[in-house]
């Protein structure tokens, strides 16, 4: 066995704290501590991009890392806080199956990423191949908790972490997508974040909660 | 050489014996410490036992024969398993018998027969404490399995104290498998002694109640070999986590005596910290509701298999 250099075993770290993070999200019920959460996910995200650019000496890397700090650990988060308080979600109500047997099935869509993920690692030609296979876990993670969750609130985190998984795929997979994209996704995150926003309120006056089950009954009444 | 393995097979197992009360005698006193109550002897334990032993024993008039004999059959496997476990050295001749999937085996038929026992007898308790024990056991023996699978895959085999020796041996590395593994161990062992976020080994007598509900029916020497079994589980557990997690210390293949001797104030030390460690966890987390127990083995069930999976 080959030694591994120490900034990979770190970057190898961070990419497994990232799933773990993905885990913590998913089993969360606490809004508030979900949105705590996904700031930590884009800390962590921020240190692995870092470190790779430090590593390989990109320096649009150095500026991914800058956008994801400014974005995802400090608007977003704040952002969300905001519209938190505002609208008075702190709880999730239970979501659509209980907290063991989402891990289960969460457990599956690992196992299922890493799968999906090998021929991509076997392609790339990056030192970080084998995060591939985390990145793709913490996308289906992420929809997953869009999937099993009741209110808008959390939905949205859900979406946002899919990004940040997103963001690690493509610089694990290819140091980074080109700035031009990098730019245009934090942009488009930023503004869905806005428009979401407000999206939150009208729902909150029409149906008074922001149960998203309301949604789907007015459908069916049709 | 030969005669240094078996002296250090016989050495491991007596340790075991001794020790286990001591070990339990420290928890408990540091956890008196930390809720700023007056601790108890670190004797205590031996005492309790030694009491038990000169009592008379006294059993239910429909007892069947396996209730007199689980106790010394959990005895005895909690004492084979201490033979397998690498505690001091690795050169163990037991160990080439077993390996570490036997011993989640050998910790499953001592869970059976206390079960059993406790189910024999037929009152509502012991009925009660059973099922929530086999209950707790579905489910840590599977995170359990998953934490030495971990450890067999870094070091390509399942003899225990061979995992020990190549854990130790290899370079150093920063393993987030290995720590997710720690994880997950830690919550196993919590659940699988009684300990605080499942059961509280402090309470007799309450509906929360799941080991000692068990043993309600035991007394003198029966209940002695029971409480003797306990603490040498929560000893075995914690050389297995020194063996997986922290194997530095031990006497390794090529050591000779001097590598044994050095060996015993070591692991006393290890215990020292990770019974402190065991009353620090045990003081700032409330009890689980039952019901939250699968919640709380799932995520312990979860970390094992990360870790796996991130290997």
């Amino acid at each position: 066995m080959t030694p591994v250099p120490f900034v990979m075993q770190l970057l190898n770290a961070l990419a497994a704290m990232l799933l773990l993070l993905s885990f913590a999200m998913l089993a969360q019920r606490r809004v508030v501590t979900l949105v705590d959460l996904f700031a930590l996910q884009g800390a962590v995200l921020c240190a692995a991009t870092l470190l790779l650019a430090w590593r390989t000496g990109e320096t649009n890397l150095y500026i991914s890392a800058a956008l994801t700090l400014a974005l995802k650990v400090i608007v977003l988060p704040r952002l969300l806080h905001r519209l938190i308080r505002r609208l008075g979600v702190y709880w999730d109500t239970d979501p659509l199956l209980n907290i063991p047997g989402t891990m289960l099935v969460g457990l599956m869509i690992v196992v299922f990423a890493f799968g999906l993920a090998q021929p991509i690692s076997a392609l790339a030609s990056t030192a970080t191949r084998s995060a591939v296979g985390i990145a793709v876990a913490v996308i289906l993670l992420a929809f997953l908790t869009m999937i099993t969750r009741r209110k808008a609130m959390s939905q949205v985190v859900g979406f946002l972490s899919m990004e940040n998984g997103l963001f690690f795929g493509a610089m694990s997979a290819t140091y980074g997508m080109p700035m031009v994209v990098e730019l245009g996704v934090a942009l488009d995150v930023l503004v869905a974040m806005l428009v979401l926003g407000v999206f939150f309120f009208q729902i909150r006056e029409q149906f008074d909660s922001l149960d998203l089950e309301e949604l789907e009954a007015r459908k069916e009444e049709r | 050489m030969r005669s240094l393995h078996w002296f250090t097979q016989v050495l491991e197992v007596a340790a075991a014996l001794a020790a286990a009360p001591l070990f339990h005698g420290w928890v408990n006193q540091c956890r008196a410490w930390l809720q700023n109550r007056s601790a108890p002897p670190l004797l205590q334990t031996y005492r309790g036992i030694r009491k038990l032993f000169y009592k008379d024993a006294v059993i239910a008039e429909r007892a069947s024969p396996l209730f007199r004999i689980a106790p010394y059959v959990v005895f005895a496997t909690m004492l084979t398993a201490a033979a397998i476990i690498p505690s001091m050295g690795t050169r163990l001749p037991f160990s080439s018998s077993a390996d570490a999937i036997a011993l989640v085996g050998l910790f499953a038929t001592a869970r059976v027969f206390l079960a059993l026992a406790a189910m024999d007898i037929g009152t509502a308790f012991g009925t009660l404490g059973a099922r929530r024990e086999m209950m707790v056991g579905f489910l840590a023996e599977p995170a359990l399995l998953m934490v030495v699978f971990v450890a067999s895959l870094i070091s390509m085999t399942t003899s225990l104290p061979a995992i020990s020796e190549r854990l130790a041996t290899q370079a150093l590395t920063l393993s987030p498998s290995l720590a997710f593994t720690a994880v997950a161990f830690t919550m196993v062992l919590l659940a699988e002694n009684g300990r605080i976020p499942i059961d509280n080994p402090a309470t007799h007598l309450e509906l929360t109640m799941i080991h000692e509900a068990m043993m309600l029916e035991y007394s003198a020497r029966h209940l002695a070999l029971m409480e003797l079994a306990a603490a040498l589980k929560l000893f075995n557990y914690a050389c297995i986590g020194f063996a997986l997690f922290i194997p530095w210390g031990t006497a390794m293949g090529g050591g000779g005596p001097g590598a044994l001797l050095a060996a015993v104030p070591i692991l006393g030390a290890k215990l020292a910290v990770a019974g402190a460690a065991l009353a620090v966890i045990e003081t700032v987390s409330a009890k689980l509701r039952v019901f939250r127990a699968p919640e709380f083995l799932a995520t312990a069930f979860l970390f094992a298999v990360l870790g796996l999976l991130v290997h």
